[in-house]
């Protein structure tokens, strides 16, 4: 195996990691953003394994396989119960102007590639890469979190920053795994927390469109 | 003797594309009719409306200007001439020096003016809306269009069509998730301009839903045989481009001798026709799109297009 052929495929998972983010950002049915974020866990999986290849560091495969099972199978499982359950599952989400949120997107994107590129000239190539990739995930995901209305679409882009948060783990060499199964862990319990406020703000409003809690913030008390 | 073998094989080129454009054209109808289960005109069908459009009267609105009748005319030279351009089962022929994409693109642009002042001359309703329509969309798309460009030529270090593609056939690019990027937002450009589909229909006659047709509807004659003509030889100008970009496997692009040039012509045309066949299956299983979405549907093929560009300054590291 060439080292070319190392960088290229690492290249192409990271992409598609950011590209995937980008089709969170766009799609605007609960269902298919469920299924977006199953896939990009689950290619974040992969790109985590091919670290594990050619870093030669097996422990990632734990990592690896920690981001299949839990993000990539459990957390869309459990996401499409509670949208099942909480009747929404056919909903439309208006995603606010899809038009600017692209191009926020496009500028966090480029925002990221800025910051990271000038960094030292002893880190490779591909972990640099892989940081900018990593950065403009996250900003994707709280992106995405401040776009959408929907508590369960909030929730995945919580999720998939955590994603850009592996990501940027798993190309600096040497995480501890103690580290990213605490990370799993919270993450867990963090979407256990939210599944039960989910169903809190829904017996509360009415609905899970999280505007609703506006008109008790107060400073905007007298905007309905 | 060299220069009469360059000759032939450029005029073989510029012959080609303008010979198989109705064809072309008659292959999608007659894919998408079967997809419809209809039976459908026959694969010769576009030949024979051009050959009947030329034999009737040119029938004009008695307000309509010298801009009128020149654009047809105009809009078909534009057309045939980036069509000739583009390498379709050679690189480096004669006139490949002029080949560039972004010259391309403005020849394009060219007869899209021509045809959006065509369309508002006589001054009918539907002309203008027609004519602002297009010109809507080719705001839209151009951009996306361009960074399309961008990304290619980043990768190959050059804008000129005839090097893009000699780069493509004998280097090894390795895995470039840029140029899928590019290919996605591509389809997307390449939709928009044919007005196929999700963006417009090329069969309608509804008020509300057309935009190419709108701004031809008062052409008749000679003149919308011209238009109709440019409108086939756009399409296949548009699939040649995707195969020299993309799957430029196949053309001859240093050694010219006749059995290169021979596997050139046969992988070019089967290219050409399965990509024909292709365009009817993605077209039936979309629906036409509201105008007002027109922007969100670009706006993705821009942000792709961006999106291919930065990750390839990314591994390049500037």
């Amino acid at each position: 195996m060439t080292q070319s052929m190392g960088f290229d495929v690492a290249h192409l998972l990271a992409g598609t990691l950011l590209v995937l983010s980008f089709v969170l950002l766009y799609q605007a049915r609960i269902t298919a953003v469920l299924n977006v974020f199953a896939l990009q866990a689950i290619v974040l999986s992969l790109s985590v394994a091919w670290q594990s290849l050619i870093q030669n560091a097996p422990h990632l495969l734990v990592t690896a396989g920690i981001a299949f099972l839990v993000k990539g199978i459990f957390i869309p499982a459990a996401l499409h119960r509670i949208v099942r359950r909480l009747g929404i599952h056919r909903e439309i989400e208006q995603v606010i102007s899809a038009g600017p949120t692209m191009l926020t997107g496009l500028g966090l994107v480029a925002l990221s590639i800025l910051l990271v590129m000038p960094t030292g000239g002893n880190v490779s190539v591909l972990v640099r890469e892989d940081l900018a990739f990593a950065l403009a995930v996250i900003l994707l995901g709280l992106l995405m979190m401040i776009t959408r209305r929907n508590a369960v679409t909030q929730i995945v882009g919580f999720m998939s920053l955590e994603n850009g948060l592996v990501l940027a783990a798993t190309g600096a060499k040497g995480m501890p795994l103690v580290v990213e199964f605490s990370t799993a862990f919270s993450i867990l319990i963090a979407f256990i927390v939210f599944g039960i406020f989910i169903f809190r703000i829904r017996e509360r409003f009415d609905t899970v469109d999280v505007s609703a809690l506006d008109q008790f913030r107060g400073e905007r008390g007298d905007r309905v | 003797m060299a220069l009469a073998f360059d000759l032939i094989a450029q005029a073989i080129q510029m012959l080609l594309v303008l010979a198989i454009a109705p064809l072309v054209l008659g292959v999608t109808r007659k894919v998408k009719a079967r997809l419809l289960r209809r039976i459908g005109p026959p694969l010769w069908q576009p030949y024979i409306d051009l050959w009947k459009l030329l034999h009737k009267e040119a029938v004009l609105a008695h307000n309509a200007s010298w801009l009128y009748r020149a654009a047809p005319y105009l809009i078909f030279a534009t057309t045939w001439v980036g069509a000739a351009l583009v390498p379709t089962y050679a690189a480096n022929l004669m006139f490949s020096w002029s080949a560039d994409l972004i010259a391309i693109v403005a020849l394009l642009a060219t007869g899209r003016f021509a045809l959006a002042l065509a369309g508002m001359d006589v001054g009918t309703a539907f002309g203008g809306i027609g004519s602002s329509r297009e010109v809507m969309i080719s705001s839209l798309a151009e951009p996306a269009m361009l960074l399309v460009v961008f990304t290619v030529a980043l990768i190959a270090g050059t804008t000129q069509l005839s090097s893009i593609a000699t780069t493509f056939v004998n280097a090894s690019i390795g895995l470039r998730v840029s140029l899928g990027l590019a290919l996605f937002a591509f389809v997307f450009v390449a939709i928009a301009e044919n007005a196929r589909i999700p963006i417009d229909n090329p069969a309608t006659h509804l008020e509300l839903t057309m935009v190419h047709e709108a701004m031809v509807l008062e052409y008749s004659g000679r003149h919308l045989a011209m238009i109709e003509a440019a409108a086939a030889v756009k399409l296949v100008l548009y699939f040649s481009l995707l195969a020299c970009l993309f799957l430029p496997f196949g053309m001859a692009t240093t050694e010219k001798d006749l059995g290169a040039l021979a596997i050139g012509i046969g992988t070019y045309l089967a290219k050409i026709f399965v990509l024909a066949a292709v365009l009817p299956l993605g077209e039936t299983a979309v629906a036409k799109m509201r105008v007002f979405r027109y922007p969100i549907f670009l706006g993705g093929a821009f942000a792709a297009s961006a999106l291919a560009v930065f990750l390839l300054f990314v591994s390049r590291g500037f």
